[in-house]
């Protein structure tokens, strides 16, 4: 089988995990690969790297990689990478890298099936548990934000 | 709505009435889930969006009316699902088989602003206007759940006006506000507040460059992030200038003369009454805080 390395910097945006990349055709058609598109009903490779989606993210700054590098590492299956970043656990959801899109890709739909992926595993690794929460901040705090944000962060 | 937005509940259904028209509130009703689940497989979570449809149809209604942006997007995105995949509508009504009735599709889920728009009328809804809000320059801020994504959106999905055009009916000046369609950061309030002040410094900085007096939102998330994380956000930037921010029906109430009684200021944190005293919308202390 074909294998080769990708050697890249480590900036500020690509530190860490993504110091050394390793990539083959069998991650292309990887059950990972597989699943993301059929948890998010989008075809991966649909995505030709605009980078239009990363542009107008109102939560690109808070995140360790761009929404348009989640869809480059989910294309190339390299779910390990993916997983270890912060960026889909970031992503609200807002809908402005759907409707912006060129090529109709729904990224949102794909962030939250990476999500899932994640807090379906055996490790289920929720990110929010209400017992963290004090009892003034539960006060403070309408449902409305309680239940979204447990909808989104936890299993 | 009956929790922290009551102030939201109270002045949709006070100008309604205003408007002869009566807000009729179900009898039953459930938690819509507040976000449309994005996975394929997740029906689950759409279930509890139907059980309203079906509340509604219990009570012949053909059409399900909400204010809150996040249960007009869950409502209506769960709707179109099962109107267009008939194997997901039968498997939510397996779930649901103990109603009284199976849902089929047949119930509209409409926004508030969309029935003052399409049904109302801004015209005739000016003409109702008793204490038109002359002067207050207002900037309209949607968020991200009532245009988008475009299959649900009731206006322009990059540049709506729906909510200018209302304030303008109601008298006041809406104003250019480049960050109204921006994400206030939503859920993260919970995990990761600093976010939210962020935003909160962006977004309300964005409509006091343009000279607001005041923010209007749809959204009760939207209006806890944007109004209550202030003072946040006033922490990251010391030139920062508090606004205050108003459901768009509490405007709505004030401007058809609606009493005070609905407005419930004393849900803000930012004190909305000075500007409304400047403006001359009110004489001090008219809307007293409990």
């Amino acid at each position: 089988m074909r294998r080769s390395f990708v050697k890249t910097e480590n900036t500020e945006r690509t530190r860490g995990p993504m110091t050394n990349l390793s990539l083959s055709s069998a991650r292309l058609t990887s059950p990972f690969v597989a699943q993301v598109e059929r948890l998010s009903g989008q075809k991966l490779q649909a995505c030709y790297q605009c980078g239009n989606c990363s542009a107008g993210c109102p939560m690109a700054n808070h995140m360790d990689i761009l929404p348009s590098q989640i869809i480059r590492l989910a294309q190339l299956g390299l779910r390990e990478l993916l997983l270890a970043s912060n960026a889909h656990w970031v992503c609200v959801s807002c809908m402005t890298c759907n409707t912006r899109c060129p090529k109709g890709v729904r990224i949102a739909e794909i962030i939250e099936a990476i999500r899932e992926i994640e807090l379906r595993s055996n490790v289920r690794r929720d990110r929010l548990s209400v017992a963290q929460l004090s009892p003034e901040t539960l006060v403070a705090l309408p449902p409305i934000a309680l239940i979204s944000s447990l909808r989104k962060l936890a299993s | 709505m009956k929790n922290h937005a009551r102030n939201c509940d109270e002045s949709t259904v006070a100008a309604m009435g205003c408007l002869d028209v009566e807000v009729k509130e179900l009898d039953r009703w459930n938690c819509c889930g507040t976000v449309h689940s994005l996975t394929s497989d997740d029906l689950m979570h759409r279930v509890a969006p139907v059980t309203n449809l079906i509340r509604a149809k219990e009570e012949a209604a053909s059409a399900l009316m909400t204010t809150c942006a996040m249960c007009y997007n869950t409502l209506k995105r769960a709707n179109q699902h099962v109107r267009t995949d008939p194997e997901a509508l039968a498997v939510i009504n397996e779930f649901l088989s103990l109603e009284s009735i199976q849902y089929t599709g047949d119930v509209d889920v409409l926004h508030l602003l969309e029935i003052l728009r399409d049904r109302v009328g801004f015209e005739q809804l000016a003409g109702r206007v008793k204490n038109p809000l002359k002067g207050l320059r207002v900037a309209c801020y949607y968020g991200c759940l009532l245009v988008r994504p475009k299959e649900v959106a009731f206006d322009d999905v990059e540049n709506p006006r729906i909510m200018e055009n209302l304030m303008a009916a109601l008298g006041a000046t809406p104003v250019p506000f480049a960050m109204k369609m921006e994400c206030c950061g939503a859920y993260h309030t919970v995990d990761q507040p600093e976010i939210i002040a962020n935003r909160t410094n962006l977004i309300i900085s964005s409509a006091h460059d343009q000279g607001a007096d005041v923010v209007v939102v749809s959204c009760p998330l939207c209006a806890h992030n944007l109004d209550h994380r202030q003072v946040d956000a006033k922490r990251l930037n010391s030139g920062f200038h508090h606004l205050p921010v108003f459901y768009f029906t509490q405007l709505m109430a004030i401007a058809l003369g609606c009493g005070e009684a609905v407005l419930h200021f004393d849900l803000h944190h930012i004190d909305p009454q000075p500007v409304l005293v400047a403006r001359g919308l009110a004489g001090g202390g008219r809307y007293a805080v409990r």
